[in-house]
């Protein structure tokens, strides 16, 4: 399921709302979500899982076409840790 | 202080006019939604945050912590997040604290 689909979806169930304001509420969502990880918040949904920040140390890596070492500085990562409903209902799908 | 399904809301109601009963219901249906698909198997690709992927798990050993004894953890089917260049990229920035 794409963005687009997901809307689509929503806006069939929701049919109160103008599909124009279910686009604009769905990009909300991912924007708060986005800007709250780039600020270093954690996010938590109950039944769906959260989002946190994961640190990865600074490294020598390569430039893989000359060779030439380089240093990379640390830097964050988001992660993602399923909640219980989420984990139970997709393993039951098997 | 992490941001929650409540905080979601008030943003829809303040931005969006939606009333608070709406937002509140939004929020809900998004995220059933995203998990219905995910439960139907069909992995949720979001562009510009991330793609929600499963992935199939063998049945590999295991053991309990507290009694040492072993036990098989059964095959699974599992939920991934792989964060899309764009917040991958905005997540980079942040320079604070190690952990969280």
């Amino acid at each position: 399921m794409t963005k687009s689909e997901l809307i689509e979806v929503l806006a069939s169930r929701q049919s109160h709302l103008a599909f124009k304001d279910v686009e604009l509420a769905v990009k909300s969502l991912l924007e708060q979500m986005s800007h709250a990880l780039a600020e270093g918040e954690r996010i938590e949904i109950r039944g769906f899982g959260s989002f946190s920040l994961h640190y990865r140390a600074p490294r020598q890596g390569r430039n893989p076409k000359t060779g030439a070492s380089v240093s990379l500085p640390g830097k964050h990562v988001p992660h993602f840790k399923p909640g219980k409903e989420l984990r139970e209902r997709v393993d039951l799908g098997t | 202080m992490a941001l929650t399904k409540a905080d979601l809301a008030e943003t829809l109601f303040e931005e969006l006019g939606l009333n608070k009963r709406e937002a509140k219901d939004f929020v809900d249906a998004f995220f059933e939604e995203v998990r219905n698909s995910l439960a139907d198997g069909a992995q949720v690709k979001l562009s510009g945050f991330g793609n929600f992927d499963l992935r199939e798990k063998n049945q590999r050993p295991g053991r309990n912590p507290k009694t040492g004894e072993e036990i098989p953890i059964s095959a699974r089917r599992v939920v991934t997040f792989r964060p899309g260049q764009k917040l991958k990229a905005r997540v980079e920035l942040y320079a604070g604290s190690r952990e969280q």
